[in-house]
């Protein structure tokens, strides 16, 4: 499976962000998008997820299942958690296993992993912002997509749980997966670096 | 289906826990109905002959002010983002968030009206004539006024927008809603003809409102 | 019962648990007595039996104006004294004046029929009451928008006093609006010269009412006071471990 963008260029709100972006990733592989504020970094992950239209070049992921479009095969881990504080921990768990459907696994051995077992029952509103993050990470857990795009993903995350996640990304890079981060810190896993908005 | 059945139990959870806002559309649409004779005077023959009409109004305002929330919500905390990348088609998902809306706030509207009938002396047929109508009208209001609801989610822009952009394209809705309950009333058209272009009515919403929403969503989520 | 015996929550337990038995059955024997002495009260010689009706709507009304009274003290305390109790004693007062409220319009109305032939009359007694209805059902709706308490409590408890105030000039103007349209109400309920025969019934139901309206709070606050301690207990527990 091979990830590819060519000639990648995005327009935001009227003003060119970043043009003529060449960048692979393959199975296994980890891609680090590093840049100043600004840079487009979550531009370029939104491109990716189809969230934002692109304003030329291309993306392609070869090898990938045919019948699914790129953002269907994509877990996307944005700024914002996706967790509704109205729901309980495992309840919110369940909507996005249930909801984003394909290859599943059990909610409770998830939040076990994630070390939200003991606030399964309890409403999200409760949670504090590290674990809100770490039920986001929950969720890339709870349904198999061989993409994952995350967006500063060790942000709001101690030690702990940035090793926990580190793991996790390894793990996920061993069974095949591929990984693009935008990110300003250390992954903890060994990553390609794609700089982009560097001239300035 | 397992998708959509998890998508509607999630709203409608939403909707009937602490912060949501279905039962406030109820009390909206009873403040409504109560304003109504401060404003006509407390004559109970001219209520009576306005009540269709009030009625339909309130209801119209209730579930179009709880509309508000139906996509901003999910687009504040992210999840839209990974409603519209998932596998389920954008077109169901949105038809699914429509039903799940009516069900936890725009069926409350017609399971109250009774209740606000008797406070404009409508007697049992008015009644049960203008919740029919309200039965059958208010599936219609969700579903345009869903198209409102994702074009104001793009926009960054709720509330008084929505209202503005949606109240034009409901006024199909309250002529024949209005018109069916008058004629179960008082007649002389029959209830027949006017309730089956209502009917009608929704379920062209039922196609229409999920797929403009859909390509709104998809073409404006930067 | 001073303030300050009871300010701390703990205490406010175990002194109801002991209470709050007594304040039952006082409220059960007198409602039993009222109910007796109502049944046996006279038939009016206008209104026949319906007059008893009174017995009921009349406490009700009552009653519903008087929560919203003991709603603006809790206000007080929770805006000016900071009473730990306060806003406790606001929100569980919300759903009881509510549904004392709804007994006095339904009850109203029900004394209506026979007199309008319709069950509702926009008259101002019952119009005020309906309005009353709203503020309430408006006040719980906000108490149910926040999940954190606290932060509720202000909002709610500057609500309340502004409903205190704005009560008086509603029903001011639905009796301005009500006599400008309609120069006679058709029924003065429980008018002013009343028969010692229904007065005294009243006056029980009155006392046995309120009564069940102390039982009723005491319970609620109780019961918020745990909630809120479940809750604490719950965020203790979230913030357990993350391992």
């Amino acid at each position: 499976m091979r990830l590819t963008g060519s000639g990648v260029r995005c327009v935001r709100g009227g003003r060119e962000v970043f043009s003529g972006l060449y960048f692979e990733a393959a199975s296994g592989e980890a891609l680090a998008i590093t840049g100043p504020n600004g840079a487009g970094k979550t531009s370029l992950l939104r491109l990716i997820g189809g969230l934002l239209t692109i304003a030329g070049g291309s993306i392609s992921l070869e090898g990938g299942e045919s019948e699914l479009t790129l953002p269907e095969q994509i877990h996307y881990l944005g700024h914002r958690d996706a967790i509704k504080p109205a729901l309980s921990v495992s309840e919110n768990l369940w909507f996005w296993r249930d909801f984003l459907g394909g290859e599943a696994f059990d909610p409770a051995e998830i939040l076990v992993v994630v070390g939200l077992d003991h606030a399964a029952g309890l409403p999200a509103a409760f949670l504090s912002a590290g674990q809100r993050r770490r039920l986001s990470i929950a969720r890339l857990l709870a349904v198999r997509r061989p993409v994952w795009l995350l967006d500063e993903p060790t942000n709001a995350l101690d030690a702990a749980g940035q090793t926990l996640f580190a793991k996790l990304m390894g793990e996920h890079l061993l069974r095949g997966g591929l990984i693009i981060a935008a990110t300003h810190t250390p992954l903890g896993i060994t990553a390609r670096e794609l700089r982009i908005g560097g001239a300035s | 289906m397992t998708a959509l059945a998890a998508l509607i139990r999630r709203d409608i959870k939403i909707a009937l826990r602490v912060g949501g806002g279905a039962l406030i559309g109820v009390l909206f649409f009873l403040t409504v109905v109560v304003l109504m004779p401060f404003a006509v005077g407390p004559d109970l023959a001219l209520l009576t002959r306005l009540g269709p009409a009030i009625l339909w109004l309130g209801a119209l305002l209730a579930s179009l002010l709880t509309l508000d929330r139906l996509f901003m919500a999910d687009h504040e905390d992210g999840s839209l983002d990974l409603i519209v990348m998932s596998r389920t088609p954008l077109e169901l998902t949105c038809a699914a968030k429509a039903l799940a809306h009516w069900l936890a706030a725009g069926l409350p509207l017609v399971i109250a009206t009774p209740v606000l009938g008797l406070l404009l002396n409508l007697d049992a047929t008015a009644t049960s004539a203008v919740a029919l109508t309200l039965l059958a009208g208010t599936p219609a209001l969700t579903f345009t006024g869903m198209i409102g609801a994702a074009l104001a989610v793009t926009l960054h822009r709720g509330g008084l927008l929505l209202a503005v952009l949606v109240l034009p394209l409901s006024i199909p809705v309250l002529i024949f809603g209005v018109a069916a309950s008058e004629a179960a009333i008082t007649g002389p058209l029959s209830f027949g003809a006017p309730f089956s272009i209502l009917c009608a009515l929704s379920l062209v919403s039922f196609v229409v409102g999920p797929f403009a929403a859909a390509a709104s969503l998809r073409h404006g989520l930067d | 019962m001073t303030l300050i015996d009871l300010a701390n929550p703990t205490r406010f337990l175990s002194l109801t648990a002991r209470l709050l038995p007594w304040l039952a059955a006082a409220t059960a024997i007198l409602l039993a007595i009222g109910l007796y002495q109502s049944a046996m009260a006279p038939d009016d010689y206008q209104q026949g039996a319906t007059v008893k009706i009174m017995f009921i709507h009349v406490p009700n009304a009552w009653l519903s104006m008087f929560v919203w009274g003991v709603m603006s003290l809790a206000a007080l305390g929770t805006l000016v004294w900071r009473h730990p109790l306060a806003d406790v004693a606001a929100k569980a007062a919300a759903p009881i004046g509510a549904a004392f409220t709804f007994l006095a319009l339904v009850t109203g109305s029900l004394w209506g029929r026979p007199m309008w032939g319709t069950y509702w009359e926009w008259d101002a007694r019952l119009t005020s009451v309906l309005i009353l209805f709203l503020m309430y059902l408006g006040l719980i709706a906000l108490w149910r928008a926040v999940e954190d308490p606290s932060r509720a409590a202000r909002a709610a408890a500057i609500l309340t006093l502004v409903g205190a105030i704005n009560l008086p000039i509603i029903k001011f103007s639905v009796d301005w609006w009500n006599t400008l349209h309609q120069p006679a109400s058709v029924m003065r309920m429980g008018g002013p010269a009343l028969d010692r025969a229904f007065l005294i019934p009243l006056l029980v139901m009155a006392v046995a009412f309120s009564l069940l309206f102390l039982t009723l709070h005491l319970a609620a606050m109780r019961n918020e006071i745990l909630r809120r301690r479940v809750r604490t207990l719950q965020m203790m527990q979230a913030s357990r471990r993350s391992a």
